[in-house]
């Protein structure tokens, strides 16, 4: 298997001979994350669809610019952002930079403080998490499950959902979401953290039954 | 269960900073000892992988139309290149 750059190279290539293949092997690559992260700047999916396809004639027009100092993929959502953001702001809903943690207001913390109650060491458990191990996996990757972490997902300010689908849905790594969304490692990983530990918090209800479930019909 | 220095209430908070390896050493080590006599915390981060595992079995399925709007530009677009 060559390697991501190679493989990129090949792509770029082919795709400035005009390869259909090449073109939509990228887009099945890039176009469900790019979607994602244009609807997290404008207000509706038909916007967010334009400006995906805005960005990818913008990419097959302007692929002979392309230089190769970036990835293929921080090239294409740097376009991406910049088209997504100007529509947004049209719409009269950017995210200014420095609001980025502001857009959090009801932010308090990554449990509720009342969980911290305990009687004899402050700061500790009182009311600890339950052991998700009994959870059988085809219930953990079920589709109700799935379901409701895609909700929990769409209830994130929108940076949150940026970071946490590029990270751990598409699995990128934290230097490729900062380039391509135009954040500082450090807010990256802001933006992270509350969103796995909102997504956590709105999962927990739920998977918390399953694993009792789960637990009672062993015994 | 109680660990010195670090609180669970605190160790919550850090718990992507370790995952990401962005804690300094000291702290790493502050950490995991807090994991190893702590049950809660130790279940909380187990948790927070819970999550980071199902994420990742989270696959978009959107792209037919996008594919189905994208193909014909693309061809009107190569047959001006060629």
């Amino acid at each position: 298997m060559p390697s991501t750059a190679t493989d990129e190279a090949l792509l770029i290539a082919a795709l400035r001979r005009g390869d259909e293949t090449a073109f939509v092997t990228l887009l099945q690559r890039y176009g469900a994350p790019m979607l994602r992260v244009a609807q997290s700047y404008v207000r509706s999916r038909a916007v967010a669809e334009e400006v995906v396809q805005e960005t990818w004639m913008a990419v097959v027009t302007g692929v002979d610019r392309f230089e190769g100092r970036s990835t293929v993929k921080t090239w294409i959502f740097r376009i991406l952002t910049n088209r997504a953001k100007t529509r947004g702001e049209r719409e009269g809903r950017c995210v200014p930079f420095s609001v980025l943690i502001g857009e959090d207001e009801d932010w308090d913390g990554a449990v509720d403080p009342e969980r911290f109650g305990h009687p004899a060491y402050p700061g500790h458990w009182s009311a600890a998490p339950s052991d998700w191990r009994t959870l059988p996996e085809q219930r953990l990757l079920g589709r109700e499950t799935l379901e409701r972490f895609r909700d929990a997902v769409h209830e994130l300010p929108p940076r949150q959902q940026q970071v946490l689908v590029l990270r751990d849905v598409e699995g990128w790594s934290a230097e490729e979401v900062c380039i391509a969304l135009d954040l500082s490692e450090v807010n990256q990983r802001v933006l992270l953290h509350r969103g796995r530990s909102k997504i956590r918090a709105a999962l927990e209800p739920y998977l918390d039954d399953v694993a009792a479930t789960a637990l009672e019909a062993v015994a | 269960m109680t660990a010195p220095g670090l609180d669970c209430r605190d160790l919550v908070e850090i718990v992507t900073d370790y995952l990401e390896g962005r804690l300094p050493a000291g702290e790493v080590e502050r950490f995991e000892a807090h994991l190893a006599i702590c049950d809660g915390c130790d279940v909380y981060v187990r948790q927070i992988r819970t999550v980071i595992q199902l994420a990742g079995h989270e696959r978009p399925h959107e792209l037919p139309r996008l594919v189905e709007h994208l193909l014909p530009a693309f061809r009107t677009f190569r047959r001006g290149l060629l």
